[in-house]
């Protein structure tokens, strides 16, 4: 076993184009998450059984089942469909699709921690379906979830290396490049394992003190 | 897809899956006991080891604990791991550090006074762990776990990057063979969900037992339960209870 600092630096230029590639899925896979779980989680609470059943079947189904299978799913099914996407996009699709069915928990919990009171004001005030929803109920319910939001932004930072498998170049498979080019696998590896600690651990405690915030 | 490739790959990818998931959930329940109670000792070094563990353990992915594990430790350690035990290992100790916070969280959960009896009782600490704190803290700790263990089952799918014959590797071979896509990857995520499905049913029969156990009354069903809160609720608005705190 030797370590090598001249492995690291040669690494360095792949890597920060790794983390600037998983950052990107972070941010538009979290946006992703964010709106398409608040879709579901109005779903849940629709007036027909017709809508609230198919989607709570939908999000349960893609909540019990492995990200990385939908990645090949998505990856290798779609262009057989006729729908051509990069491997990068596919990727952020997957994994926002996936952490959806997630932040739709959340949301479900927080809107239903809003007193029914809120509800029964607005309908008091006769306020339109998209007022009761967008003025009154979710101001309120997302003040409480943000903690919880952000937890899952974590969780998804930490399963963005499975999109290495349909060979997006974010870090692991920068790292998995670079090992292959000059066949040193300790370093790379090791950088980017520490990598997602330096920045999963900060978040973490970031997520810490917005809960002590907002929460209460 | 043919018969051939049905029960060469995808049955035993199947049992592949379930020995990964039970190998791999055994380790974790092991790494989460012991660590979730190191977390509650009176030693502030324990305390500040078990932290560190869950936070590095939870602050890293999976993957790339399984890939470090197998391409890494080699070299290191002169031996190398058979690809199936590099990955229970990732998994077993990535998914512990996670129970961990699940155990920790339970057992401060337990009221106080409840470790203060103890203490009156001059019982030892593993004492009170094991004959008042563990019994209360398990039923609140099944829920969690219950939620864990699924993870844990979409985790085991990481193995096949490794080359391990499971359920999604099975499907990526079916892929190869047959140049079709949409019917193999249906049938795989049809199996993980039909294996979740059994897992959160066997844990609700679980906490329903562990309950009993500690004298909690189980919820009866879903719908059943909703109308128990609400008659609950109704009784708690309009009678003044004894000092009763919950």
């Amino acid at each position: 076993m030797n370590w090598d600092w001249s492995a690291v630096a040669d690494f360095m230029p792949r890597f920060w184009d790794g983390v600037l590639i998983t950052l990107q899925i972070l941010v538009l896979g979290s946006l992703i998450s964010f709106t398409l779980g608040l879709v579901w989680a109005i779903g849940f609470r629709a007036p027909t059984r017709f809508v609230r059943w198919p989607v709570n079947a939908v999000t349960e189904f893609i909540r019990t089942t492995p990200l990385l299978v939908q990645l090949f799913f998505l990856y290798f099914v779609l262009p057989e469909w006729g729908v051509q996407f990069s491997a990068l996009t596919t990727g952020t699709i997957a994994i926002g699709l996936h952490y959806s069915t997630y932040t739709a928990q959340v949301y479900r919990a927080g809107i239903e921690a809003v007193p029914p009171g809120q509800w029964e004001a607005a309908k008091a005030l006769s306020l339109p379906a998209h007022r009761t929803w967008f003025a009154v109920i979710l101001p309120q319910a997302i003040r409480r979830i943000t903690p919880a939001l952000g937890n899952y932004v974590i969780a998804m930072l930490k399963d963005t290396p499975l999109l290495a498998a349909i060979g997006v170049l974010e870090m692991l498979q920068q790292s998995r490049l670079e090992s292959a080019s000059t066949f040193q696998y300790t370093e790379p590896l090791t950088v980017i394992g520490i990598a997602f600690i330096l920045i999963a651990y900060p978040a973490s405690l970031l997520v810490r003190t917005l809960e002590r915030r907002l929460v209460r | 897809m043919t018969a051939g490739l049905w029960q060469n790959w995808v049955l035993p990818g199947i049992w592949i899956t379930v020995q990964l998931l039970v190998y791999s959930a055994a380790l974790a329940g092991v790494v989460a006991f012991a660590v979730g109670m190191a977390r509650t000792h009176r030693s502030g070094l324990v305390r500040f080891l078990a932290g560190f563990y869950t936070e590095i353990f939870r602050g890293t992915s999976a993957l790339i604990l399984m890939f470090w594990l197998f391409f890494v430790l080699p070299p290191l350690l002169g031996w190398q791991l058979v690809p199936m035990w590099a990955a229970v290992l990732a998994l077993g100790l990535s998914y512990g550090a996670y129970g961990a916070e699940i155990v920790r969280g339970a057992l401060n959960s337990v009221a106080p006074a409840q470790r203060e009896a103890g203490i009156a009782l001059s019982l030892t600490p593993w004492q009170r762990m094991r004959l008042i704190l563990l019994p209360q803290a398990v039923p609140e700790m099944i829920p969690p776990f219950c939620n864990l263990l699924i993870e844990l089952l979409k985790g085991t799918a990481l193995v096949s990057l490794l080359g391990v014959g499971d359920v999604s590797f099975a499907a990526y071979l079916v892929r190869l063979a047959t140049q079709e896509s949409a019917q193999v990857y249906t049938i795989s995520l049809v199996i993980y969900f039909v294996l979740a499905f059994v897992l959160t049913r066997s844990m609700k029969v679980l906490e329903r037992k562990t309950k009993r156990n500690v004298g909690i009354e189980p919820e009866p069903g879903v719908l059943g339960g909703m109308f128990a809160k609400r008659a609950e609720a109704k009784a708690a608005g309009s009678t003044v209870s004894g000092g009763v705190s919950k």
